[in-house]
């Protein structure tokens, strides 16, 4: 943990990271802008596993590879949505969610 | 001293965070999004578990990032500026997390944590005992389904992102072929 530092700073600090991404996620028009805010979110949740696996379950190991899970995940995610987005492009020309009106391969 | 760095990178992370989601220009708020995930990192090393931060660094700051890059480069032009929201729909959406912010700060400072005093280091080779153990408790199974999800997803992107290459005007194409012959 630590030195100095309450698990209450860091878990506002994450707040505030998810909130922010929550922001992004309903403001933004723009797909690739979305999946940068879902980034945002889930790293905040993947902190909140780790560190409260760090101050309240020092001998588990179970937040840390549960956020190893959530990192892999997301990683095959982007790969996916990337693929999606550069198929889309290829359609209609646009990534903008207002032009996105069919979603069929 | 530990305390300082703290407040630094919380600093940087918030303030990163912000820019990347109310940038206009594309290319920039994914660079602050990149500061955004190295902060991550740093926190990671400061609860000293440095083979997340090593995970952090490579998979999200050089894998996830590139891809990112990448697709704005594909998509874009590099200094398009984005559509931005109205501005009430902005203010709408800003309270409305400023409210959820406010709930989910009460809600954790009314718990009372019940927080071990400790400063054990975790050692990269607990944690591939833990993810490879047969036991109770191990790990085994998800690390199996997770190398499946990431076969699959990489074969799946592979089959999107390749695609048919403008079916929809080679077909017109052919059909005004057709009605000319017609």
């Amino acid at each position: 943990m630590i030195a100095g530092i309450s698990i209450y700073e860091i878990l506002t600090v994450t707040s505030i990271l998810f909130f922010i991404g929550v922001y992004g996620f309903l403001t933004r028009k723009n797909l690739i802008s979305i999946l940068m805010s879902i980034e945002l979110i889930l790293n905040a949740s993947v902190i909140n596993f780790v560190v409260i696996n760090k101050y309240l379950y020092p001998d588990m190991l179970q937040g840390v590879i549960f956020s190893i899970f959530i990192i892999a995940v997301a990683a095959a995610e982007t790969a996916l949505a990337v693929a999606i987005i550069i198929n889309l492009y290829r359609q209609i020309a646009s990534v903008e969610v207002k032009d996105t009106e069919i979603m069929k391969y | 001293m530990e305390r300082y760095i703290f407040y630094i990178l919380a600093v940087l992370l918030i303030v990163s965070a912000i820019a990347a989601v109310s940038s206009k220009k594309m290319l920039r708020s994914v660079i602050y999004l990149l500061f955004t995930l190295c902060g991550i990192a740093g926190i990671y090393f400061l609860i000293d578990y440095n083979f997340l931060a090593a995970i952090q660094l490579t998979v999200y700051a050089g894998g996830i990032i590139v891809l990112i890059i990448f697709s704005v480069i594909l998509v874009h032009h590099i200094e398009m500026e984005l559509e931005v929201a109205k501005l009430s729909k902005k203010l709408l959406v800003g309270a409305a997390c400023a409210l959820g912010l406010g709930v989910f700060l009460a809600t954790i400072y009314a718990h009372d944590f019940k927080v071990v005093e400790n400063f054990n280091t975790t050692t990269t080779e607990q944690i591939g005992l833990k993810l490879l153990s047969y036991e109770a408790g191990g790990f085994i199974l998800p690390f199996e389904l997770i190398s499946v999800l990431l076969l699959a997803s990489m074969i799946g992107a592979i089959v999107i992102a390749k695609g048919k290459k403008l079916v929809k005007s080679e077909k017109s194409n052919v059909e005004s072929i057709q009605k000319n012959n017609n």
